[in-house]
């Protein structure tokens, strides 16, 4: 395996007492696409900050393209693109003068940011926007132009905290599509994320955080058969009832897990507990046999769904 | 024992990559200030109407129109006198540059955190907190220049400035925009949420100290219990300064050296704090 761009090492960060990052572990190699999944509040931003070499870590080891943060920020970041969480975009200057002010702050010449500029619009799918106020763009636009803004210095990895959290499905796929061609070009891609569709879209390798901890590393496929049965049956009797039917059904399958809403019966076949079910006289209201994901990962890591 | 075929602890190879940030580690500041004038563009006729329509209307209004009322001798110090324009003139040119500073040093410094938050941003390049503060500064210092030139032209025009030294104003005036400005950059860089602490900042901190001053008339004209107010204000500093260059206003030697060096000790230090407070509020 190639020397790794990231290793971190019992990385930890702590505000007073508070751990919002408590001693976590992991390497990214070059090219790959690397994900952290967990709930809001898990500490996935917070590592981000310390991966991005902008929140000094308080404890444990940290290396960034083979520096030290602590000594190296400037010239760490000028190899990183970074997405924040919030779009942070100057909504006061047009959309190709953020990738030019963005692009000098970087050292970069005028006319080659100018140039760039230009290409990374077109990336971005917004050369018709060029001239446009940001305030006008689109939930998605701004996305992909924060996207851009990342990208103008042609950095070695790509750091994303949250890229999809608030677009339609749409922008989302167009967004995805956008990541998986850098993920191509050989851009080391590191993201959080709440979502499981996208870790599973977008992730070579992921670990699971709760609670500024690892709870789980692997590849999602991976992460799914270990933690995880094949299918999950998930079946709703109405938010009264669900508890007292759960009690019915507790010897079903591998394990059931009552949520407010709806039990889940996790089972290598679903359709299988489902008739089992019918025999013993319970009808749902509604019954749907799926595949296991990284959200059901989660819930049994955590005993607490992704989204709350 | 170690083992020949496994090498030795790989040594941490000096990082190939250490020059990729030698430009932004020396001008990030300044592409930062590229960014706020940038910015300042997008409002450049307003800047430019009011830095010609300002010194037009005061120094009418008070220079000529006020000036006809005040009968009192000023003196030059020196037992000579000297016209009221001559003796308002250079204080409403430090008075500018305040204004200037205390615009530039609120709204856009909050925002840059809060409503249109361009700080983190930048923090994101690689660009240090204090380089950011710093870019913010300098943006500021330039707009302050160029409204202080203008100023000086239109004080020009009116015959209010007997001395040639008088053109140093414009830098003693922006010295003194300044001194003011980055005290209240480091307060609004700790500022998280918007209480109308900037209204209370120009009402009840900066509308005070140009009444109290020695703008309008000389500090000594005030009750004793109140001049203190004007050896702490770094406006009287600038005011007495300015009116050194521009008529030869006499005061002591050592005196105009306390102006220059209080102006200058403010900066130092409120420039300081702005660098630390935006760094803890940016590298959390």
């Amino acid at each position: 395996m190639p020397a790794p761009v990231i290793s971190a090492s019992d990385l930890t960060k702590k505000y007073k007492e508070f751990a919002a990052v408590d001693g976590i572990s992991f390497d990214v190699a070059p090219g790959e696409s690397f994900g952290l999944l967990g709930p809001n509040g898990a500490g996935k931003s917070t590592t981000m900050r310390m991966l991005g070499a902008v929140s000094t870590r308080t404890g444990g080891d940290l290396s960034i393209l083979g520096l030290d943060p602590d000594r190296y920020g400037p010239e760490i970041r000028s190899q990183l693109g970074v997405v924040p969480q919030a779009d942070n975009l100057d909504q006061e200057l047009r959309v190709r003068d953020n990738l030019i002010v963005y692009g000098r702050y970087f050292g970069i010449p005028r006319s080659v940011v100018a140039k760039r500029a230009d290409e990374l619009l077109e990336f971005a799918q917004l050369a018709d926007r060029a001239k446009a106020k940001v305030d006008d763009l689109s939930g998605g636009m701004k996305r992909r132009l924060t996207i851009a803004r990342a990208l103008v210095n042609e950095p070695k990895i790509l750091l994303l905290d949250e890229p999809t959290t608030g677009l339609d499905p749409q922008a989302r796929h167009i967004l995805w599509d956008r990541l998986f061609r850098l993920k191509e070009q050989g851009t080391t891609l590191v993201l959080t994320t709440h979502y499981m569709d996208e870790a599973e879209q977008l992730c070579d390798r992921l670990v699971v955080v709760d609670k500024g901890t690892i709870m789980a590393e692997g590849a999602p496929a991976e992460l799914i058969r270990l933690h995880s049965s094949r299918e999950v049956l998930e079946v709703r009797f109405g938010s009264d009832r669900n508890a007292v039917v759960a009690e019915q059904i507790a010897g079903l399958g591998d394990r059931v897990e009552v949520l407010p809403d709806r039990i889940l019966i996790y089972s290598a076949d679903g359709e299988a507990e489902l008739g089992q079910l019918l025999r013993q006289g319970l009808e749902p209201i509604t019954s749907l046999v799926r595949r296991s994901s990284l959200e059901d990962v989660f819930l049994r890591l955590t005993g607490r769904t992704l989204i709350e | 024992m170690s083992d020949p075929s496994v090498p030795e602890v790989l040594s941490v190879p000096e990082p190939v990559e250490g020059r990729a940030a030698v430009r932004p580690r020396r001008f990030g500041a300044w592409y930062i200030a590229e960014h706020r004038l940038l910015l300042m563009r997008a409002y450049g006729s307003t800047i430019l109407a009011t830095s010609i329509g300002n010194p037009l209307v005061y120094l009418f209004a008070l220079g000529v129109g006020l000036a006809s009322l005040v009968q009192a001798p000023l003196g030059d110090g020196r037992g000579g006198e000297v016209s009221y324009l001559a003796f308002v003139a250079p204080a409403l040119l430090a008075s500018a540059a305040v204004t200037v500073a205390s615009e530039e040093f609120t709204y856009p410094v909050l925002s840059g955190f809060k409503w249109n938050p361009v700080f983190s941003g930048a923090r994101s390049a690689p660009i240090s907190s204090a380089q950011i503060a710093d870019g913010v500064i300098i943006a500021v210092i330039l707009r302050m220049v160029v409204t202080c030139a203008i100023y000086f032209g239109v004080m020009l025009l009116f015959g209010a400035v007997p001395s040639a030294l008088g053109v140093l104003g414009i830098l003693t005036a922006t010295l003194t925009g300044l001194a003011v400005g980055v005290v209240i950059m480091a307060y609004t860089s700790t500022v998280t949420e918007d209480k109308g602490q900037m209204a209370i900042i120009q009402r009840f901190i900066v509308t005070p100290m140009f009444l109290f001053s020695g703008t309008f008339f000389p500090l000594e004209q005030l009750p004793g219990y109140l001049q203190w107010i004007g050896w702490i204000s770094p406006l009287w500093h600038g005011n007495e300064l300015g009116r050194v260059l521009a008529y030869g206003l006499a005061e002591p030697a050592w005196l105009t050296v306390v102006h220059v060096v209080y102006l200058l000790a403010i900066t130092v230090v409120a420039w300081r704090a702005a660098q630390v407070i935006m760094t803890g509020r940016l590298d959390k």
